[in-house]
């Protein structure tokens, strides 16, 4: 009676027999996925990705990736007869004169932010609970490369419509390209097909953007999923989770359902500001021409540091053997982008390097009790922060009438002096919240109960803090190893740590590992605490 | 005379016919007057209201200018340490910098800006003030209704002026911008077109002139025309987002992109499943 029809039996049994699906399907369908909010940010970044590839094909059957010349006769009349590039005039077409095309458009752009976005804050969730430690570091390289590449994808996408404000970052790529000491003049003309801007650049930067690029793409994402599906996803620390087990929900029904739900909101999202929210209104620019320029050229978001970068830069250069080296284009264009994304690519292996931790770990630490790596990780962010600021500096002193100069003045010191202030600012929290946890443990949580003694003090009753709570603070909190250097000028350190780099090796070691506010719970005895059980005041 | 039919004798008695004297002082002064009046320097607002009776204008005007521009600007327009002359601005400069208010300056910031009229400052009584000062000695005049007139622009040729000339200070959409040492280009959302027309003539503050011969009369009517017709248009992608580019589009995608999505993953994940006890 129970037995299924022929019909699925039989497809079952056979695709059983070929692909092996049904223990496949059975031992990845349950699957456990711990819960928590912040596993769900780079979800934003894959959805946001699905829905580029579907707007960006739609966009791909109007666009005409040339920069022939045509005269535009579409239905947008302050621009009408006005000459322009075939890429600019399909853009206008797909904005103006196909339905929805706009709608779509706006999506496309939108996505693209969300994507890096969703990228960056997946990224900073990873960093600061040091999800990328073993067995993770491949999977972390792994996203450093896709943000690196959704930059460059987003370059190249929001310089194909060749309007006046893509023209503007375009002129800075190719000022960039030919800043490189003696081979820039080469590479310059091998980007641009000869002179600037040519006549190539828009379809070339269109087969990057829709086949090379996100091919790429597609291969590490899904390089990125299986990775995180083969090692399991790391949980928070919390009762009964343990370096060895995951403690969630099966992927089916449980996960799956809330995936596809997150995957609605994203689209939702996405859609709603398609709808709502004007996103490079193209027609408002006007068609490319490298002899005009606007104020509040901006790039998009995720360039905005580097645009920063150039805004603070000191007009810098000098020439040699006949060759001008352009310091103010070259070093704001590769020094930031070369700290951050060496920076983020090199951080778990030179981490792994201090602490000599060679073990596992799947439980995320909470950023406090790693106070250094929180500081590391605030003091790149204000410095990316900073750098992004500034990037808009034009806007900021023009919105709230400040100098144009004094931001960036203000910028030339704050790119140093911030970062040093966050971290110490960012230290010093860390251990705060960690000296609040210790009280947590041994004083208990205050309950709002307040008892006279017998002599005739008053105190306010402690009550132990919940299981729960207790469990993910303890859980939390796991020692950093030190790498042993021996007592400083007493004994020999160990084979590998007698140079300079090996002592200061084991100096950072030590500087990093050591717990300030180590957990005293047996010892420490509090007049208040489990006095909470005679609440009933007399 | 010969050969005109006119005899010498008959010009001779002409000459001095009792009338002589006086069609010859009357033709003198005419050619003088008319003479003038064609090398004079723009047929300008104060000659025409003195010609049409209305010489008080400019008095009126000086009164005006001694009680509320003097101070700085000297009593005779002269200029001072604190104020430029304004001997030959032009009425078209009075016009634009007291109609639009950044004149007179109430502080002393990098640039004056744009702020409600002082109450004695009527369309009649700057224009007395204007025609004060263009009788001082001349200058660029207000621009006819028919000069500043949107609707016989053609937009898309003026957008092109527009882009290759403002945009740099004033932004693709003029919505403003940022100068140096302070000074800002504002924003064209609240400029007239007979301002936009005086400002361009004019070069107020940070701005430069345009004049005629860089950009004629027909190609500024244009780019009134493109700017008026875009600061009208309604954003067809929605709110437009203040019109400065993306800066803005970043603030949003953050705030309320990854605010939105941040919000529905605590959502999302704060409903657990119930472990049966």
């Amino acid at each position: 009676m129970n037995a299924p029809p022929k019909a699925i039996a039989g497809t079952s049994t056979f695709l059983d027999d070929r692909l092996g699906a049904g223990s496949f399907l059975k031992r990845n369908l349950r699957k456990i996925f711990p819960d928590h909010w912040s596993f769900l940010l780079g979800e934003i970044a894959l959805y946001s990705f699905i829905i580029l590839l579907l707007t960006g094909t739609f966009l791909t059957f109007w666009f005409k990736p040339s920069m022939g010349h045509t005269t535009y006769l579409g239905s947008y009349a302050p621009l009408y007869g006005v000459e322009m590039s075939e890429a600019y005039a399909s853009s206008l077409h797909i904005s103006f004169d196909v339905r929805g095309g706009l709608l779509i458009r706006q999506m496309h752009h939108w996505a693209a932010l969300l994507f890096v976005a969703g990228m960056m804050v997946h990224m900073l969730r990873v960093f600061f609970t040091g999800a990328y430690r073993k067995p993770r570091e491949l999977n972390w390289l792994i996203g450093v490369l896709l943000l690196s590449l959704a930059l460059v994808e987003g370059l190249t996408g929001y310089s194909l419509p060749d309007d006046l404000l893509s023209g503007a970052g375009l002129r800075i790529t190719q000022g960039v390209a030919i800043s490189v000491p003696v081979v820039g003049t080469y590479l310059s003309f091998f980007l641009f097909g000869g002179e600037y801007p040519g006549h190539d650049v828009v379809s070339r930067f269109y087969s990057l953007h829709i086949l090379l690029i996100p091919g790429i793409l597609l291969a590490l994402i899904s390089a990125h999923m299986i990775l995180m599906w083969v090692q399991k996803h790391t949980q928070m620390p919390g009762k009964g989770r343990t370096e060895s087990n995951v403690v969630g929900a099966p992927f089916y029904p449980a996960f799956m359902a809330k995936a596809g739900a997150f995957f609605l909101f994203t689209f939702g999202v996405i859609a709603l500001l398609g709808t709502f929210a004007q996103i490079n209104p193209i027609w408002l620019y006007g068609p490319y021409t490298p002899a005009d320029i606007s104020a509040g050229s901006q790039p998009d978001f995720y360039m905005g540091f580097l645009e920063g970068s150039l805004r603070i830069m000191p007009a810098w250069e000098f020439n040699l053997f006949g060759y001008t080296f352009p310091m103010s284009v070259l070093i704001p264009a590769l020094v930031p982008l070369g700290i951050v994304m060496t920076g983020l690519a090199l951080y778990p292996f030179l981490e792994q390097w201090v602490t000599g931790d060679r073990r596992e770990h799947h439980i995320c630490d909470r950023p406090r009790n790693n106070p250094h790596r929180t500081a590391i990780g605030m003091a790149g962010m204000t410095f990316y922060g900073v750098l992004w600021l500034l990037g808009a500096n034009d806007e900021i002193s023009a919105t709230f009438h400040v100098s144009l100069y004094s931001t960036t003045i203000f910028g030339r010191f704050a790119i140093f002096i911030g970062p040093a202030i966050a971290y110490v600012v960012a230290y010093r929290i860390c251990i705060g919240l960690q000296r609040k946890d210790a009280e947590v443990l041994s004083h208990g949580v205050e309950s709002g109960v307040i008892k006279r003694m017998p002599d005739g003090q008053y105190i306010e009753v402690h009550t132990p803090a919940a299981e729960d709570i207790a469990a993910h603070i303890r859980g939390g909190k796991k020692e950093i190893p030190i790498i042993d250097g021996g007592v400083d000028g007493e004994e020999v350190p160990p084979k590998g740590l007698r140079s300079g780099l090996g002592r200061l090796r084991a100096k950072m070691s030590k500087a990093y590992g050591t717990d300030h506010v180590p957990f005293h719970e047996e010892e420490e005895e509090h007049a208040a605490v489990g006095a909470g059980e005679h609440k009933q005041l007399h | 005379m010969i050969g005109t039919g006119i005899s010498v004798n008959s010009t001779t008695a002409r000459r001095r016919h009792p009338l002589a004297r006086v069609a010859v002082v009357a033709l003198a002064l005419g050619l003088l007057g008319g003479g003038y009046a064609l090398a004079a320097p723009n047929g300008s607002t104060a000659d025409a209201a003195i010609a049409s009776g209305k010489a008080d204008d400019a008095d009126q005007g000086k009164s005006l200018f001694v009680a509320h521009c003097a101070s700085c600007h000297g009593m005779n327009a002269e200029g001072s340490s604190k104020a430029p002359t304004l001997i030959g601005v032009g009425a078209a400069a009075v016009d634009f910098q007291v109609s639009s208010g950044r004149m007179p300056m109430t502080d002393s910031g990098p640039q004056a800006l744009r702020k409600p009229r002082p109450e004695w400052a009527t369309e009649e009584a700057i224009s007395q003030l204007a025609a004060y000062v263009q009788s001082l000695g001349g200058g660029p005049t207000i621009p006819g209704a028919e000069q500043v007139d949107p609707a016989k622009g053609d937009p898309a040729r003026g957008g092109e002026l527009f882009r290759a000339n403002c945009i740099q200070c004033h932004n693709f959409t003029g919505s403003g911008g940022a100068l140096t040492y302070g000074k800002h280009a504002p924003t064209l959302n609240p400029a007239t077109p007979t301002e936009i027309y005086e400002a361009m003539i004019t070069g107020p503050q940070a701005m430069p002139v345009f004049n005629d011969t860089t950009i004629t009369p027909e190609q500024k009517r244009d780019m009134i025309a493109y700017i008026t017709h875009v600061r009208q248009q309604v954003d067809p992608g929605g709110s437009g987002l203040m019109r400065i580019g993306p800066v803005t589009e970043g603030l949003v995608a953050w705030i309320a992109g990854i605010g939105l999505l941040a919000l529905a993953a605590i959502w999302i994940t704060a409903k657990r499943r119930r472990v049966k006890a």
